[in-house]
This record gives C-alpha cells, sequence and structure tokens, in this order.
C-alpha cells in the first residue's frame, strides 16, 4: 500500500515520562476509510499515542503523519482534518448543548450562522434534541459522551480519533455509541478507536493492534488474532456415550491438536482449521460413521482469549512472554 | 481573514463563553462586587483621619489608591481563571480545533474587563457614600477610569503568567499575592511616598501603581497643591508613564502567557 492511502501513519513513537516509557517505538497505520482498534489495558500507551496523533502531545522520538500532514511540523493542518473525542468528554458542564457546539462551530470558522445550523443538525442527529438548551452538567454519561462525539465531528473531519469512547458507560448507552460509531465509519470516515473492552474492538473495528507497555504486541484483523490462540475449535456432544471413541476418531481426521473427550458430559472437541466448511465436513463424516450427536458447534476463541494470552502473563515475566506470544502471533498471521 | 484577524475572532467566541458562564455561575461575581466595598469602606474608615496627608480630606487621597489597588488585585481573578481552564476537559477540545492558540487567553483578559468595569461603578458609588467627589470635569474622570481599565487590562496578562504557572489553581491565589503586595503597598496608593524611607521611596516613585494612582487622583481632581508631587518624572507625567507601562507589560506578558498556556495545557 502505498503511503498516499495512509490516512495515519505513525513511525516509532517514543514518548517517556521520566523513568516511565508511555510508548516504546510504536508503528501504526490506518488506510483512508479504515478503522483500526488500538486495544490494551490500562496504562498501555493508548491515550499517549491518541494525544501525539492529534497534536496535543509532542513525541520524543518518531514521526507521525495524519491526514498527509505531519503532526509535529504542521500542527494546524492536523487539526484542520481531525476529530477528537476524549475518555474524559472534552464538554463545557455550565454551557449547554447547543451553546458548547455552536462554540466549537464557531472555532472551526463556520461562522454564527454555519454553526448554529451545523449544532442543530448534530444535536438531531445524536438525539439530543430534548436536552439542548440544559446545560451539562445535568447530562447523563451517555448523553455527555454523545455531546463530545458530535463536538468532534463540527468540522466534519476525515480522520476521527475516539480514546476509549464507552468506558465508564452503561450497556445500553454503549450499544448506542457502537450504533452511532459505524454509522460514521459506514460513511467513510477514517477511525482511530482505543478500547480495553475486546468485545468493542471485535464488534467496530477491521483491524485491531494490541499494545502493552507501549508497544505493539500483535496485530491484525480480529479473526486473524483469534486463530492465534488456537483458531476455532468443534464440539459435539454424542448422547450414547458408547459411541464417543468413534465420534473421537471421525474428529482425529479434521483436528489439528489432540481430541479431547469428557466421558461424563458426552463432549468430544478438537481444533480445526477451515472454520464452517470444516464443521459441515465433519458433521457429513459423523453421519457417515453413523455416529448420532446431539449438540454440534463451533466455538471460536473470543479476543478475551486472545488478550490474556498475549498481555495476561504475571508481572515480571511479562517479556519472555510477550516475545513468545508475538512469535506464535507471527506464524499464525503470516500462514 | 489575517491570523491577527482570526486571533481575535477566536478571542471574541472564548469571551462570550465567558461571559455566559458568568450569567450561570454568579457566584464568583458576588466575591468580585463584594471586595471593592470592602475595600472603600475599610480604608476610608480605619485609615481615614489618622493618616496626615497635608491639605486634602485622606479619603480623597485615598479613592485613588484604592481604585488602582483594587483594579490590580482583580487581575487575580484572570490568573485563576485561566488555571481552572487549563484543568478543564473543555481545554482538550480547544487544543484539538484549528483555532488560534491565543484565544483562551485573549477572551480571558478581555471578559474580565467586565469585572473591572463593574467593580469601578460599584467602588465610585461607594466612594460617593463616603464623601469622595470629582472635582474635576466629567470627561477628565472617564478619562481617569478608562486609564484603570487599561492598566488593568495589561496587569492581567501578568497574573495570567502567573496562574499558567503554577501548577494547581489552589496556588495560584498565594503566588499572586507575591506580586501583588509589593506592587500595591510600595506606592503612594495609601500614604504619600515622600513618608517611605530610601529605597522604598524610590520603588514607590517609578511604580507604575503610583503612576496610575496619581494619574486617577489628577483625573478626579484629588489632588492639594499641599501635597505637593514628587519631582520624579513618572510621577509628574503619570498618563504617559502608565501608558509606558502598559506598553511594556503587554509586549513582554501576551508572548510569554501564550507560550506558557500552551505548555501548562501538555501536563
Amino acid at each position: 500500500m502505498s503511503t498516499h492511502d495512509l490516512a495515519v501513519r505513525a513511525e516509532g513513537l517514543v514518548k517517556r515520562y521520566g523513568d516511565v516509557t508511555a510508548l516504546d517505538r510504536l508503528d501504526l497505520a490506518v488506510p483512508v476509510g479504515g478503522i483500526l482498534g488500538l486495544l490494551g489495558p490500562n496504562g498501555a500507551g493508548k491515550t499517549t499515542a491518541v494525544r501525539i496523533l492529534t497534536t496535543l502531545l509532542v513525541p520524543d522520538e518518531g514521526r507521525a503523519v495524519v491526514a498527509g500532514h505531519d503532526v509535529v511540523d504542521d500542527p494546524e493542518a492536523v487539526r484542520a482534518r481531525i476529530g477528537l473525542s476524549g475518555q474524559y468528554a472534552a464538554v463545557d458542564q455550565d454551557l449547554t448543548g447547543r451553546e458548547n457546539l455552536v462554540m466549537v462551530g464557531r472555532l472551526c470558522r463556520l461562522g454564527l450562522r454555519g454553526a448554529r445550523r451545523r449544532a442543530d443538525e448534530l444535536l438531531d442527529r445524536f438525539d439530543l434534541v430534548d436536552a439542548a438548551d440544559r446545560p451539562v452538567k445535568g447530562y447523563s454519561g451517555g448523553m455527555r459522551r454523545r455531546l463530545d462525539l458530535a463536538g468532534a465531528l463540527v468540522a466534519t473531519p476525515p480522520v476521527l480519533f475516539l480514546d476509549e469512547p464507552t468506558t465508564g458507560l452503561d450497556p445500553r448507552s454503549r450499544l448506542g455509541m457502537w450504533d452511532v460509531i459505524r454509522e460514521l465509519t459506514a460513511g467513510g470516515t477514517t477511525l482511530l478507536l482505543t478500547t480495553q473492552y475486546l468485545e468493542e474492538a471485535d464488534q467496530l473495528a477491521r483491524d485491531v493492534l494490541v499494545i502493552d507497555h507501549g508497544r505493539a504486541i500483535a496485530r491484525g484483523t480480529p479473526d486473524e488474532l483469534k486463530a492465534m490462540v488456537g483458531g476455532e475449535r468443534v464440539e459435539v456432544v454424542v448422547p450414547d456415550r458408547t459411541r464417543i471413541g468413534d465420534a473421537a476418531a471421525v474428529l482425529a481426521r479434521f483436528a489439528t491438536d489432540e481430541v479431547r473427550t469428557d466421558a461424563q458430559t458426552g463432549l468430544v472437541s478438537a481444533t480445526v482449521t477451515g472454520g464452517a466448511a470444516t464443521l459441515g465436513d465433519v458433521i457429513a463424516a459423523l453421519a457417515t460413521a453413523a455416529v448420532t450427536v446431539g449438540e454440534v458447534g463451533l466455538r471460536r476463541a473470543t479476543l478475551d482469549e486472545v488478550f490474556l494470552t498475549l498481555t495476561g502473563e504475571p508481572a515480571g515475566d511479562g517479556d519472555t512472554a510477550t516475545e513468545t506470544a508475538t512469535d506464535a502471533a507471527g506464524q499464525e498471521v503470516g500462514a | 481573514m489575517s491570523r491577527l484577524g482570526w486571533a481575535l475572532h477566536d478571542g471574541h467566541v472564548i469571551a462570550l463563553r465567558n461571559i455566559i458562564l458568568i450569567r450561570r455561575v454568579p457566584e464568583v461575581l458576588v466575591g468580585v462586587l463584594i471586595s471593592p466595598i470592602m475595600f472603600v469602606l475599610l480604608f476610608a474608615y480605619v485609615f481615614g483621619g489618622s493618616i496626615d496627608t497635608g491639605g486634602v480630606s485622606y479619603r480623597e487621597f485615598l479613592i485613588g489608591g484604592i481604585f488602582a489597588q483594587t483594579v490590580v488585585f482583580g487581575a487575580t481573578f484572570t490568573g485563576a481563571g485561566l488555571a481552572q481552564d487549563v484543568q478543564k476537559g473543555i481545554i482538550d477540545r480547544f487544543r484539538s480545533l484549528p483555532m488560534a492558540r491565543s484565544a483562551v487567553l485573549v477572551g480571558r483578559t478581555a471578559s474580565d474587563v467586565i469585572y473591572n468595569v463593574l467593580t469601578i461603578a460599584i467602588m465610585s458609588l461607594s466612594g460617593l457614600l463616603v464623601g469622595w467627589r470629582i472635582r474635576s470635569s466629567m470627561l477628565e474622570a472617564l478619562g481617569g477610569f478608562l486609564l484603570l481599565l487599561v492598566f488593568a487590562y495589561a496587569f492581567s496578562w501578568v497574573m495570567a503568567y502567573v496562574g499558567l504557572l503554577v501548577p494547581k489553581p489552589e496556588v495560584v491565589n498565594n503566588a499572586s499575592f507575591i506580586v501583588i503586595f509589593p506592587a500595591t503597598f510600595i506606592a503612594n496608593t495609601f500614604v504619600p511616598s515622600e513618608n517611605l524611607p530610601g529605597l522604598l521611596r524610590t520603588f514607590a516613585e517609578w511604580n507604575p501603581v503610583s503612576s496610575v494612582t496619581q494619574a486617577a487622583r489628577v483625573a478626579f481632581g484629588n489632588t492639594s497643591p499641599l501635597v505637593p508631587t514628587p519631582d520624579v518624572w513618572a510621577l509628574q507625567h503619570p498618563v504617559a508613564y502608565t501608558l509606558i507601562w502598559v506598553g511594556v507589560l503587554l509586549t513582554i506578558f501576551v508572548p510569554l502567557s501564550v507560550r506558557q498556556f500552551q505548555r501548562a495545557a501538555l501536563r
């Protein structure tokens, strides 16, 4: 991919705070119209990365180009092309929702009339019309986040940064926020999203970069990441316990690892590749072998398992664990 | 529009936001309005009569000084307001917008002029109650008020810098007093500067708070041949000397504060 097709490109970003290295040679790229999920635990460096890419922070080393402009050399040009919605809603508590948006619109040089019109559109779109003329102080967390996101969209930026857009929201507000974000990206907006929720990255992002201690430890599509921790498992429940051995023999023909059986529950399972097609083959083979099965299913590894495999090692042991995980990741994704 | 034009435009938008905030959080205004009344009454009755200023009534002599002192004190609001601004989440929004970097400062110092206009109006009324009179023309008096406002504006940029220098808004007041107490008390605000010993006297005579006080006394007609103006250029030409200081303060502290704002907001 040529660099012109990249909306965000960062190379070797380093940011230190005293002895703490918040970012340690981080590389990342988001193609135009792409959606990158930056996934990591608290303190992984997600917010630091976003603050550098949105010109709020100057990196100690490395460079970043956003929407065609260098964030250090030409921050004004970058600011004119990005929207940022942060972890802590960047809205004025004592102003009303409408006043907040009109102010941002005027600061984006839309003119008073243009700013008012844009505020009306956004209030309508984010379901804030009823609360528009009340001070933000009285808003719920979800409303505040929506207003903040609306603030980021006032100038219709081609590149959008969302730093933990749903942290602290109740499940219903989170689903609502997801819908809004999906709508935006469907319209072609390039999105870089940080999250500590694996489900969120899975739901929203096309590419995921897992970071920990300021370093990228894995990257790929959500599917690729799941494949890293053992791909998919076919699970078959055999009601007739005497046929468990036969079922296991069938599964062994498809399995990439040892077939596991549980005489108590009748569960026979094995890791496979090939997804749903393989599942079909397994079912057909079982039928040929005249093994009657109860439940049949293909269980995929969740991103939570990926995350635990990659980062969930006890502290102090982290480095070796990380290297192993990265090696495994390289093989799996490359294959 | 030019760069300067946009800077003024953005500063104006922020000033309008601050004015909405004054309306919505009027508690701040109460303090702004009560302290000038307090100053006038306190100084007029506690000190009035106990200090010999020659022919003029001490209260009349005091008023010019209290006006100058109060608008200088008022500048601490600028520092405190900015220190709070940089702590608020909205600063991240401002900093990620393609707006002028100076806007938050230009807006804050501009909207604080409203405080000073109100302060001066209330002090004048309180002064009239305790016997102060304008003995010049209305036009001269207006000139005096205008000079006080202009000086207060320039001084608010000094306090803006102080406010951004301190790490926490809670400390702004303490830091401000380090600047404000010597500036307002080693001056001719409450006592004639000729009563001060050696070095302090020289400091007082060339202190811009003295010149703005002297200019106000002249503008309100509160001088008397019995209190001779010290024979230093600063006090013989108080308006010119004050305006020179206004220029110097703005030239130094506008760029310094804008730079410090950038830094403070990076934390």
